[in-house]
């Protein structure tokens, strides 16, 4: 069979293949080279992510990501709303682990306002984020796990978040998206018998980890398909604003609640697991270290949880109690005004970022002293990991941009906002 | 560390006047829009200061006539863990103002959803296009003056 | 169809034959998930160990339209995203279903803003609406049980753009010529 040349092909099948919305210029198309799209819907479940891939046979020479199926317009309608009526919309940023993100954008309000949540608020908060790290990774590598050919994996990883999501169904009412965080505290309080089944909980998820790692670790496959696939090296993963695991996974031991301790972080004792290569099997071990370190955290955080209150007594900031606002006139009030008007935190600005399990979740808000405010910028770890992918694609074939999209772990709700 | 700062800034560049912000336990600085590839250049280069990773690259719109938008940079150094704040002032009437992505890579999609959202041309970008919306939308969405809802019929939905 | 179709005349023997094709195709829906966000991680998780999809006949959830009778979509489509969803659905052969998972879907949710389409009845033709942000998957598998009471009712007559073999009958449905 003899290659196909330009003279054989008609000229109008180069125009449809080129497409009108491509921007990447291809001097001499079908020469050698070909551009596949890997469209917004694909199985790999890491959402609506549109990859242009211009291919020589099958290795990809260069690789144009395209974003903005997913985007929703969450800035514009933040400066349309108050503060407490965006922490739903907080939920479905990085939508597999809500909780966390509900605790970023609580501690943002919070730094803006110049108000603390109350000691066991912290506390809860923090066990929350640890859980929600929990899921997040048990998906991501369940995910990884699953494009690269091992079902089971997948499988056994969502049955042990199905646990996790039955403690958030019993602590903050809802399974999934939880909107549990409120400006000043928590929505309510966790009993202790939530906090037995946790512990009950942690004590056999390791054993149940230790088998999904029997299946993968020492598996030659698994080994083969991500040993020196997608290496980026340490200047290069700062420079391209890389956080979370995958910086780590490069070699750069940088993690922000070490850096920048938030809610109790500095009184926990916890490793942070750093591995060098910063091929894709680094970033899986960086992630399922980080597993049994979140497992760690949660067992300390429950031994050293204070009793309290969960929402801190200020009127003027933060929503009184349920029970008061009935009986009470003042607590109505203020009630009344701070749902309807907003909490008005002084004129300013300010950012303030915490580790989320996909990397560092950043929050700006500038405030001109209304009860919404009037920017709002969300620093989404999953935008600044995507930008990485056309220098790491580069030189492999296509099955590997499968399993380097999935060991970089995107979600396309935050990356698109 | 902002002692620091600002005695080293005030050295290299004399000419220029800062303005230093400081609440909620941060650091701001606001210059002229001329001078901030010199300025990142140097904030990146220096051996006490480096600031290697830039984490965001944003815009606000202030709905005023004179001076509306600003470029807001936040920059991070990991040796100090120590997070900086850099603004410069845009007029609408000349709305560029030069692209640090040959500083930071980080900075390259943050620029083009800057331009995206704003409409704010980043001068020397390499591929600056737009992020979110299509290519032939065109407007800006978040300006001010555009409505929540958008305006009907700019992008096209397909028939049943 | 092959069959059936020769047998148009409502006769016990036909309707027996209607009957058990649409109970065949009732309990192996196969669905297309459109996955798009929030959604479609309850949906993932519909088809895990605790909410096991595949006991209703949908283990094989196929990620190309050619093979499939249900499209569940879930999560919020935007302006850009809807030409890709209307694509997708012409490209599923007859006969096909489809459900509106979550609120983002049916009304556009909780967003009321300038890049989401404010239900996606707009442009597709839906068959069932779950509500909620997201649905549990018991909502999803809800909505998958009453596809399935619909689909068990449908007949023969029902998908008139299928060649009738029989002599009596015209083509006159215009639509049959359709790509």
């Amino acid at each position: 069979m003899q290659k196909l040349t330009k003279d054989d092909v008609h000229p109008k099948i180069v125009q449809a293949l080129l497409g009108a919305d491509v921007h990447i210029t291809v001097d001499d198309a079908l020469e050698n080279e070909m551009i596949l799209n890997m469209g917004p819907q694909h199985p790999a479940t890491h959402g609506v992510l549109r990859l242009l891939l211009r291919l020589d046979g099958e290795t990809v020479v260069a690789c144009v990501p395209e974003l903005g199926y997913l985007h929703r317009g969450y800035e514009k309608m933040a400066e349309n709303m108050t503060y407490l009526e965006f922490v739903p919309h907080t939920d479905r940023l990085d939508y597999i682990s809500p909780p966390a993100n509900n605790v970023a954008y609580a501690l943002a309000v919070e730094k803006l306002a110049g108000i603390t949540a109350p000691p066991r608020a912290q506390y809860i908060r923090m066990l929350l984020a640890e859980l929600a790290r929990m899921c997040s990774h048990l998906v991501a590598i369940g995910a990884l796990a699953m494009d690269v050919g091992a079902l089971t994996v997948f499988l056994w990883g969502l049955r042990e978040r199905e646990k996790i999501l039955d403690f958030f169904d019993a602590i903050c009412g809802a399974r999934f998206t939880t909107s549990y965080t409120r400006i000043g505290g928590v929505a309510s309080d966790v009993t202790s018998d939530a906090l037995k089944n946790i512990i009950a909980f942690i004590n056999q998820f390791e054993e149940k980890f230790d088998e999904m790692e029997r299946l993968l670790n020492g598996n030659r496959i698994f080994i083969e398909r991500l040993e020196g696939v997608g290496v980026i090296g340490k200047d290069d993963a700062i420079d391209l604003g890389f956080t979370g695991p995958n910086l780590r996974g490069s070699g750069v031991e940088f993690d922000l609640r070490r850096a920048t301790p938030y809610l109790f972080y500095n009184e926990m004792d916890f490793n942070i697991p750093v591995y060098t290569e910063g091929d894709c099997l680094a970033r899986y071990f960086v992630r399922s270290d980080e597993l049994r370190e979140s497992a760690k955290i949660v067992r300390q955080v429950i031994d050293k949880i204070p009793n309290g209150e969960v929402m801190l007594n200020s009127p003027k900031k933060a929503l009184p109690r349920k029970t008061e606002i009935y009986t009470k006139m003042e607590e109505l009030i203020h009630d009344f005004m701070i749902v309807n008007h907003g909490i008005n935190p002084p004129v300013g600005e300010v950012y303030h970022a915490v580790e989320n399990p996909k990397g560092e979740l950043g929050f700006y808000l500038v405030s001109k002293g209304e009860g919404q405010p009037w920017r709002m910028k969300i620093r989404s770890p999953s935008f600044a990991n995507l930008q990485a992918i056309p220098l790491m694609v580069k030189g492999h074939m296509i099955s590997d941009v499968v399993a380097i999209v999935g060991s970089i772990d995107p979600i396309m709700g935050e990356a698109d906002k | 560390m902002k002692e620091l700062l600002t005695e080293k800034l005030t050295k290299q560049f004399p000419e220029i006047t800062f303005e230093v912000i400081e609440q909620f336990g941060e650091l701001t600085l606001k210059f002229d829009k001329s001078e901030i590839v010199h300025v990142c250049t140097f904030l990146k280069a220096e051996e006490s200061l480096k600031f290697n990773f830039c984490e965001d690259v944003t815009a606000i719109d202030w709905a005023v006539r004179k001076n509306r938008f600003t470029v807001v940079y936040h920059i991070f150094s990991m040796e100090n863990k120590f997070r900086l704040c850099l603004k410069v002032d845009v007029d609408e009437s000349e709305c560029t103002v030069e692209s640090v992505s040959s500083i930071w890579k980080s900075a390259n999609w943050a620029e083009r959803e800057a331009y995206d959202m704003f409409g704010i041309t980043f001068l020397h970008h390499p591929d600056l296009r737009r992020m979110y919306m299509p290519e032939e939308f065109d407007y800006h969405p978040l300006r001010k003056e555009y409505p929540l809802m958008g305006i009907p019929g700019a992008i096209p939905l397909p028939k049943k | 169809m092959g069959l059936e179709s020769k047998l148009i005349n409502d006769g016990f023997f036909t309707t027996t034959i209607d009957a058990l094709a649409a109970w065949a195709r009732e309990s192996s829906v196969w669905p297309m998930p459109m996955g798009i966000s929030c959604c479609a991680i309850e949906m993932m998780a519909s088809g895990d160990p605790k909410y096991d999809i595949s006991r209703f006949g949908s283990e094989v959830m196929r990620f190309t339209p050619r093979q499939c009778d249900l499209m569940i979509v879930a999560g919020t489509v935007t302006y850009k995203m809807a030409h890709v969803v209307k694509k997708i659905f012409d490209q599923m052969p007859e006969p096909k279903w489809v459900i509106a998972m979550g609120a983002c879907t049916s009304t556009g949710g909780m967003y009321r803003s300038y890049n989401v389409v404010q239900g996606i009845d707009q442009f597709l033709p839906v068959d069932v609406y779950a509500a909620g942000c997201p649905p549990r998957p018991e909502n999803l598998l809800n909505a998958l049980m009453q596809i399935q009471d619909k689909i068990g009712k449908t007949r023969v007559k029902d998908f008139p753009d299928l060649p009738h073999l029989s002599h009596e009958t015209k083509l006159t449905d215009p639509t049959f010529s359709k790509n």
